[in-house]
């Protein structure tokens, strides 16, 4: 197989520093919650539904607390008190907490009262979790296993019922996993839609009732062409945690999910951001979900050539912070991306030096491999060509998971005819080059073997400037994407509550098991 | 045979005052063109022949169906090549054109230096509910796009990215703090037009607070032309492919 040369040293010394970086933002995360956990966690015991306008009842329920200062114990403390008040369910104590009488939290039962209280609630919240998982992987495991690198695609209409039709379609073209994009304005709504949505711009509402609906559609289709269908949505945005959990208990395959993400590209403040991720991540890796990392996204904003360091030294990061919230590598879908300029003289050499690199350093990960988009133009032919070559690294160094280029990616979301050309090309390119990178060697100190080196040298000494600057101190300088945060700045500051001595979680303290957050390891580094 | 030479150049026909385009392509006036398309049936002689006459109600003469073939259960994608029959008339068009001669970086300081002793100040954003900021920061941010340096890059330019998913009453009041000369939206998003909304309200917002004379207002994006930007109220309209440097000699152009 062609390799290309990889210091195991070296690699060591970035996971190292990976770990300390995120050790030092988990002591963080493991003092605050959030508005946004509160509410996954109130779902998490059963709560639903959403008031005449629309609010979800877990967003009055929790807002109401934080705005009386009370959200620190945690929201099931107050759902322990209701339910020994009298409430005869976690939705009616939800209920309770919104409309009823605002309970202080002073006097009444004890804390061992509440946690007895607490105790079937909890053991049902996981076992909807475990319930979701073990369904979902028994139908997995009666098809055949695809071989990678999986292709992956996109569906936004905006219209879940569109969507349906449009999945199946992508499913009948040979598509392994079907991702619905999700409307642009989503990760900024601080609550989730409630319900099955026909209107959305740039994609689709992630909402429960729509994860159900495209689940469905998409297990038909697994029944009908004898494949299964992986279902992908994005648990990114201040609902983060929220959709992570509806996720997991609809029976989705994989989300877009990453540490750094949200805070690079959306503006959401830092804190939350990582207090957010963890708790999806807990959940994530409870429901054996494959998430997929955003490093791609950086080369949109940065160069590609100069910045390609920036992307491993990311995946390093977002490997610790995933250890550090219970998720396995065979989990761990990294991402990168194809998006040298085209112009640049052997940039197709640069790219191949890439994947092989990351896939040598992350070998159990399932590897997510993104097309170009930031230099296609209209120019739907040439736009075909790009992606052919990208396809060609694609199977060449054996990525795991393979986001497919659309030749129409700079004029419209795809239409039905081009996922189908793009899904019969990619075959094309995967059958035909099936085992090239078996049959060839790279030159030792060639272009790709020494551009290989370079790269991982290069990562190796930004993650000993942001181990030194902290995270904090990297974002707010721009180390990633070119992209300048601060700790206090970006959206859904006000939603961080620090926690109290006594805050109350029992379902986050069993997805924790007896690690605590940055002590639970995941299987490799 | 007809002679070629009887043709004008360029494949324009003069007839009078017109200026007749056919498309071009193998010979002079064949009409050929090639579109693709998908139809709500499953192949066959029935599907290929409602092609063929899906491509005659086009004006396509002689059609010829390439290709057939089934993209999803029911649904087929065509090839088609055949000769239009159309022509347009050339005489008869008249659109607004940008200069598109780039001035150099240095006629570009130069000129800034010369007539306004300062900075020009420039605010962009992706407005609405648009989260693609690729547009505007290839225009706005240092590293530019494919090689042309953004405006931030320029000494004589102080620019402001404001990102994405920004409210226009945000970005007018970001541009009246700095004191802003023009302002820039990126608009990439276009399901069901909500990129001419969102452009539109943006300059509804200037006139009502009387404030549109104050700023240049330039508006960006793949479907966006210089056309649709002066119907939608803007100064300038830049499309796929414009490059910091088209934007800065526009700018310097009117401001300067």
């Amino acid at each position: 197989m062609a390799t290309v040369p990889v210091d195991e040293g070296k690699v060591r010394a970035c996971r190292e520093l990976a770990a300390n970086i995120a050790r030092d933002v988990q002591g963080y995360i493991n003092q605050h919650t959030s508005v946004g956990v509160e509410r996954t966690i109130l779902r998490a015991y059963g709560a639903e539904g959403a008031d005449a306008e629309g609010a979800p009842l877990v967003n009055l329920a929790v807002d109401r607390y934080k705005d009386a200062g009370l959200l620190d114990r945690g929201i099931l403390y107050f759902v322990g008190r209701a339910l020994l008040g009298g409430s005869r369910s976690v939705q009616e104590a939800a209920e309770a907490l919104a409309y009823g009488d605002l309970d202080t939290g002073e006097g009444g039962p004890s804390l061992e009262e509440i946690r007895e209280a607490l105790r079937q609630p909890t053991i049902d919240a996981l076992a909807r979790i475990d319930g979701a998982r073990d369904q979902r992987d028994a139908l997995r495991a009666s098809f055949p296993e695809a071989p990678a690198p999986h292709k992956y695609v996109i569906v936004a209409t905006g219209n879940i019922w569109d969507d349906a039709l449009q999945a199946k379609a992508a499913a009948y073209g040979g598509a392994d996993i079907v991702a619905v994009i999700r409307a642009t304005a989503q990760s900024l709504l601080d609550y989730v839609p409630d319900g099955a949505t026909t209107e959305g711009f740039g994609g689709t509402f992630a909402t429960q009732e729509n994860f159900k609906i495209i689940r469905k559609a998409t297990n038909e289709a697994a029944k009908e062409y004898g494949r299964y269908i992986q279902q992908t949505n994005y648990s990114s945005g201040l609902c983060m945690a929220e959709i992570a959990w509806m996720a997991a208990v609809e029976g989705l395959d994989m989300l877009l999910n990453d540490a750094m993400y949200g805070i690079l590209f959306r503006d959401i403040n830092p804190c939350r951001n990582f207090v957010d991720q963890y708790v999806a991540r807990r959940i994530i890796g409870r429901a054996g979900i494959i998430i997929n990392t955003g490093e791609d996204n950086y080369l949109t904003t940065a160069d590609a050539v100069e910045k390609a360091h920036t992307v491993l030294a990311s995946q390093f990061i977002n490997e610790a912070f995933a250890h550090n919230a219970g998720v396995s590598d065979e989990k761990l879908g990294l991402g990168h991306a194809y998006e040298i300029n085209p112009s640049i003289e052997n940039s197709f050499l640069f790219e191949l030096s890439q994947a092989q690199l990351i896939r040598q350093i992350f070998p159990q990960h399932p590897i997510k491999w993104m097309p170009p988009t930031k230099f296609k133009t209209g120019d739907i032919f040439q736009s075909h060509v790009h992606d052919a070559m990208f396809n060609l690294v694609g199977v060449m160094t054996n990525q795991s998971i393979e986001l497919l280029g659309m030749f129409s990616e700079a004029i419209h979301n795809p239409m039905l005819m081009d996922r189908f050309l793009s899904l019969k090309a990619t075959k094309y390119v995967f059958n035909t080059a099936k085992d090239f990178g078996d049959e060839i060697e790279f030159k030792k100190d060639g272009i790709v073997a020494k551009r290989a080196v370079q790269v991982l040298d290069e990562a190796l000494e930004l993650l000993q400037t942001v181990e030194k600057e902290t995270i904090w101190g990297a974002i707010a300088r721009g180390d990633f994407a070119d992209v300048k945060r601060l700790r206090d700045g970006g959206k859904g500051y006000k939603g961080v509550v620090a926690r109290h001595p006594e805050y109350l979680n029992p379902l986050l303290s069993l997805l924790e098991g007896d690690a605590k957050g940055g002590e639970a390891a995941g299987t490799g580094g | 045979m007809q002679k070629a030479a009887k043709l004008p150049e360029r494949g324009v026909e003069m007839s009078d005052e017109k200026q007749l385009l056919r498309a071009y392509g193998d010979r002079r006036g064949d009409g050929m063109i090639q579109l693709s398309f998908t139809l709500e049936v499953a192949p066959g002689a029935r599907a290929r022949e409602a092609a063929k006459r899906f491509a005659e109600l086009h004006g396509i003469h002689e059609p010829l169906v390439a290709s057939m073939e089934e993209v999803a259960p029911g649904f087929s994608l065509f090839v088609v090549y055949g000769h239009s029959q159309h022509a347009v008339d050339l005489a008869t068009i008249e659109v607004p054109e940008l200069r598109t001669e780039a001035l150099s970086r240095e006629v570009v300081y130069a000129r800034i230096q010369e007539k306004l002793g300062r900075k020009l100040v420039v605010v962009g954003a992706c407005t609405g509910f648009d989260a693609h900021t690729v547009g505007i920061d290839a225009i706005l941010n240092y590293k530019g796009f494919s090689g042309d340096k953004g405006l931030e890059s320029y000494k004589c330019f102080e620019a402001y990215n404001l990102g994405a998913q920004v409210e226009n009453e945000q970005l007018l009041a970001r541009a009246l703090a700095v004191n802003a000369d023009a302002i820039l939206i990126s608009q990439i998003i276009t399901q069901r037009n909500s990129h001419k909304e969102n452009a539109a309200a943006f300059i509804e917002l200037l006139n009502q607070q009387g404030l549109r004379d104050r700023f240049v207002c330039l508006l960006g994006g793949p479907r966006i032309d210089h056309k649709l930007a002066l119907e939608l109220g803007f100064d300038a309209g830049f499309g796929t492919g414009t490059k910091p440097g088209d934007v800065a000699s526009y700018l310097v152009e009117r401001l300067a």
